[in-house]
C-alpha cells in the first residue's frame, strides 16, 4: 500500500519539458497535450494520490494515460463502491475524494453515491466520461445525461465541450467541492474531450462571481451569542457534521468547558466531541440519548453548531427545544432557517465562529443545570436487554469500543447496526465515524471503510455492518483482497433488515413484510471463496477472543456475529412525536 | 402569500434555466412566470422570475438560489418603483364583418395588428400583466385562436 497523505508528484512528466508561468513548454513553445494527459496533470497539481474507479469505452483515454502516471487507481467491483470509497477517503482525511467512471450505466451507478456525498456535504470529485460531443443526444450506446441526472445531488456539475476548458473546469471543481459547504462535483468529459488536444495551463486561481461563501461570522452577531450565553441558565451546544468537517473540535471542546455547556451531537457530529467527556449527551433525536433529549427539552439557549435541524434530530418540530432561544451557526446561510424559527443567526465557518466566541467568552460553572443533566442521566441510563437467542448486538460494539479504546476509524451499513454504534461506541477523535446520516444508504459503510483506510493506512478500520446492507455492496470483498486493503468488518447478523422489521413490530402488528433474510449465504465462506479471513461467532463468551484475533489480522476480515434476532434499539421517539416523548423499551 | 419579482443575474451557460427551474420544483416552490435573455454583458443573463409566496418562503427561495454556483445576484423588486412589460401575441377569429371592431379595441389598447388573413388577426401588445389580462378578455368574445405571452420583464426606475 502506498504510505498515503504525505506523496507529492512533481508537474513534470518528460525530459524536456518544463513550467513556464504555469504553461508546459518544450523548446520555448506550449506543448499541446490531450484531454486525458490534462486531467492527470490537473489531478497531480490537486495532490490527488488516490483515484477509485472502474473502466469503460468513454474513459478509455483517461485509462490509457492512467496506466503509467504516478497516480493510483483503486478497481473497485462496483462503480457505487468507487462513489463510496471517494466519500469515506474524504471523511477520513478531510481531502477530496476521487472517483471515475464510465458513460452511461458506470456514471448512473455513482449517483447513489454522490447523492449519499452531497446529504452529508462531503468533497468528492467525481468523473465520468460521455459519448463524444457529436453524439450527444442520440441515445448513443452508453449514453445517459448525468449532468442533468446528477443536478439535484451534487453542488455543482460540469459538461465539458472543449478540451480547452478541461483544466479550468477541474479547477473550479476543486474548488467548490472543498471550500464554503462542502460538496460532490460532478465533471462529464466526453470521448473527444478527453483525446482531443490543448494547451496546459492549471489555473492558480478561479474566477466564479457567483461563488463567495462567506467564513467569519458577523462581529455583532458573535458579541450577541457571547451574551446569550452568559445570560442563559441552562444552554446546550447542539452540534452536527460542520464540527467535523471545519476542524472545530478543540474550539468547540473549549467553548463548553469554559462555561460548562453539555453538547448532544447529530449523527454526523458525534466524533466532534468525545463521548467519555463528563459534558457529553451523546447524540439526540430519534434514537438518541434520553438525556440529551431531555436536556434540548429544557434547555433555555439552544447552540446550533454545523448542524442542519433533521427530523430525525428534532421529531415534532414545534415543540423541539421549546424553552429555548436558538443561535445557528451554519456556514451555509439557506440552512438558517429552513427548519426551525432562530433568534441569533450567524453564518461562517463552525471553527472560526467558535475561535472568535472563546475571546467574549468568561469562565461559569453551572452546578444547578449539570445537577438537573446528571438527574436525566440516572433516569435515562443507555441500557439494553440480554440477547435472547442470540448475542446482544450492543454487547458487539461495546466490546470493540473497549478493545480499541475509540480509536478506530468506524464506518456503519444504515439501520440498527449504525444505531447501535452510534449509542455504544465510545469516540474519541474527529473523523472516526464514517457513516450516511443524511441519505441513509445501505451499502455505503463498507466500501467507506476501504476508502478511509487507503487514506489513514496507519488506523483500524472497522465496518460494522448488518447482514442486509453488507449484501448491497459485498462485491467490494475482491477490491479489498486484490489491494490487501485491511478493513474488517463486522456483521451483526439477526437475519432480518432489522431497523424496517423494528418499525413492523410497533406500528404494522409484527407483521414482517419482506424483512426477512432466510436466504442469507455463509459469510465466513464468501470471505474465504474471495480470499479474505472469515470467522462466525455465536456466543457472548466468544465475541472478545474472536474480536482480538481478526482486529489483529493483516488482511480484510469478516466477522458475522449471530445477534439477538429480535433486538430493538431503545430509546426511541415515535416518528412526528416530540423528543422528550421516548420509548424506553425492555432492559 | 403574496407576489414577488426577482431579478436574478446568472451566468450565461448552457444548463443554467434547468438549474434555476428545477430548484423551484424539487424545492416545491412554485414559478409564476419567468424571463430570461442577455444583458449588455454577453456572459451574464437576467432572469425576471415571479413567484407567489410568503415571507419565508422567500426567503428559502432566495437563499437556494444564491446556492446555485451559475447565479450571480438575487434582487427582490417586487416593493420598487419599476416598469413591468409582458409582450402577447393574440390570434383572434375576425373576418370582414367584425375586423373594424377588433381593430378598434385594438387601438384603445395601443396594440399593433401584425397579420391580418381571411379569417384571422392577430394584434400583439405590450404592457403589464393587467392591461394584457384585459385585452384579452375584451377580445375572448371573438374567439382566440391561439395566445402566447413572454413572461414578465422588469426593470427599477431611476439610475438605481
Amino acid at each position: 500500500m502506498n504510505s498515503g497523505g504525505t506523496a507529492r508528484h512533481p508537474l513534470v512528466l518528460t525530459p524536456g519539458l518544463r513550467v513556464d508561468e504555469g504553461v508546459l513548454v518544450l523548446g520555448g513553445l506550449p506543448v499541446e497535450m490531450r484531454g486525458a494527459e490534462i486531467l492527470i496533470e490537473c489531478l497531480k497539481a490537486e495532490k490527488v494520490e488516490v483515484v477509485f474507479g472502474y473502466p469503460g469505452g468513454a474513459v478509455l483515454p483517461i485509462y490509457d494515460v492512467l496506466y503509467d502516471a504516478d497516480i493510483r487507481h483503486i478497481l473497485v467491483r462496483h462503480e457505487q463502491g468507487a462513489a463510496h470509497a471517494a466519500d469515506g477517503y474524504a471523511r477520513a482525511t478531510g481531502r477530496p475524494g476521487v472517483c471515475i467512471a464510465t458513460s452511461g450505466p458506470g456514471a448512473t451507478n455513482l449517483v447513489t453515491g454522490l447523492a449519499t456525498a452531497y446529504m452529508d456535504s462531503v468533497p468528492v470529485v467525481a468523473f465520468t466520461g460521455q459519448v463524444a460531443t457529436s453524439m450527444i443526444g442520440r441515445d448513443s450506446f452508453q449514453e445517459a445525461d448525468i449532468t442533468g441526472i446528477t443536478m439535484p445531488i451534487t453542488k455543482h456539475n460540469y459538461l465539458v465541450k472543449s478540451t480547452k476548458d478541461l483544466a479550468r473546469v477541474i479547477k473550479e471543481a476543486f474548488h467548490i467541492a472543498t471550500t464554503g459547504r462542502p460538496g460532490p462535483v460532478l465533471i462529464d468529459l466526453p470521448k473527444d474531450v478527453s483525446n482531443g488536444t490543448a494547451e496546459f495551463t492549471y489555473p492558480e486561481t478561479v474566477d466564479l462571481p457567483g461563488y463567495k461563501p462567506t467564513y467569519d461570522g458577523h462581529p455583532k452577531q458573535i458579541k450577541e451569542l457571547a451574551r446569550a450565553i452568559e445570560a442563559a441558565q441552562r444552554p446546550v451546544l447542539y452540534v452536527g457534521g460542520g464540527v467535523v468537517s471545519s476542524g472545530a473540535s478543540d474550539a468547540l471542546r473549549k467553548v463548553a468547558e469554559m462555561q460548562e455547556i453539555p453538547v448532544a451531537t447529530t449523527l454526523m457530529g458525534l466524533s466532534a466531541f468525545p463521548t467519555a467527556h463528563p459534558l457529553s449527551l451523546g447524540m439526540l433525536g430519534m434514537h438518541g440519548t434520553g438525556y440529551a433529549n431531555l436536556a434540548v427539552t429544557e434547555c433555555d439557549l439552544l447552540i446550533a453548531v454545523g448542524a442542519r435541524f433533521d427530523d430525525r434530530v428534532t421529531g415534532k418540530i414545534e415543540t423541539f427545544a421549546p424553552k429555548a432561544r436558538v443561535a445557528h451557526v451554519d456556514i451555509d446561510p439557506a440552512e438558517i432557517g429552513k427548519n426551525v424559527r432562530f433568534d441569533i443567526p450567524i453564518v461562517g465557518d463552525a471553527k472560526r465562529v467558535l475561535e472568535a466566541l472563546i475571546p467574549q467568552l468568561e469562565t461559569k460553572t453551572r452546578p444547578e443545570w449539570l445537577a438537573q443533566i446528571a438527574t436525566f442521566k440516572n433516569e435515562w441510563p443507555l441500557g439494553y436487554a440480554k440477547g435472547r437467542d442470540g448475542i446482544a448486538p450492543q454487547y458487539v460494539i461495546e466490546q470493540i469500543s473497549e478493545l480499541t479504546k475509540g480509536e478506530a476509524i468506524i464506518t456503519t451499513e444504515v439501520g440498527q447496526n449504525q444505531m447501535w454504534t452510534a449509542q455504544y461506541y465510545r469516540f474519541k477523535q474527529p473523523r472516526s465515524f464514517i457513516t450516511s446520516g443524511g441519505l441513509g444508504t445501505m451499502g455505503f459503510g463498507f466500501p467507506a471503510a476501504i476508502g478511509a483506510q487507503i487514506g489513514q493506512p496507519n488506523r483500524l478500520v472497522i465496518d460494522i455492518a448488518g447482514d442486509g446492507s453488507f449484501q448491497m455492496n459485498i462485491q467490494e470483498l475482491a477490491t479489498a483482497v486484490q489491494y490487501g486493503i485491511p478493513v474488517k468488518i463486522a456483521i451483526l447478523n439477526n437475519g432480518y433488515l432489522g431497523m424496517v422489521r423494528q418499525w413492523q413490530e410497533m406500528f404494522h402488528n409484527k407483521r414482517y413484510s419482506a424483512t426477512v433474510l432466510s436466504g442469507n449465504p455463509n459469510f465466513v465462506a464468501i470471505a474465504e471463496a474471495y480470499g479474505a479471513k472469515g470467522f462466525r461467532v455465536e456466543s457472548e463468551d466468544q465475541v472478545r477472543p474472536v474480536l482480538e484475533q481478526a482486529l489483529a489480522e493483516p488482511g480484510p476480515v469478516v466477522m458475522d456475529f449471530a445477534v439477538s434476532r429480535e433486538a430493538n434499539v431503545f430509546p426511541m421517539v415515535p416518528p412526528n412525536e416530540s423528543i422528550n416523548m421516548m420509548v424506553r423499551g425492555d432492559r | 402569500m403574496m407576489k414577488h419579482t426577482l431579478s436574478v443575474l446568472v451566468m450565461n451557460q448552457p444548463g443554467v434555466l434547468a438549474r434555476v427551474a428545477g430548484l423551484f420544483s424539487r424545492r416545491g416552490f412554485n414559478i409564476e412566470s419567468l424571463a430570461v435573455g442577455v444583458t449588455d454583458e454577453p456572459k451574464i443573463s437576467r432572469m425576471t422570475i415571479q413567484v407567489e409566496a410568503d415571507d419565508a418562503t422567500l426567503e428559502q427561495i432566495t437563499k437556494q438560489l444564491h446556492k446555485l454556483i451559475d447565479v450571480i445576484k438575487i434582487s427582490d423588486i417586487t416593493t420598487d418603483e419599476r416598469v413591468d412589460r409582458e409582450l402577447a401575441l393574440i390570434k383572434i377569429s375576425g373576418d370582414a364583418a367584425n375586423r373594424s371592431e377588433i381593430l378598434q379595441v385594438a387601438d384603445i389598447f395601443r396594440a399593433k395588428i401584425v397579420d391580418v388573413a381571411e379569417k384571422s388577426i392577430v394584434i400583439e401588445v405590450t404592457g403589464d400583466e393587467a392591461k394584457i389580462d384585459a385585452l384579452v378578455q375584451l377580445t375572448r368574445p371573438y374567439g382566440i385562436i391561439e395566445l402566447v405571452r413572454t413572461g414578465k420583464i422588469s426593470m427599477v426606475r431611476g439610475s438605481k
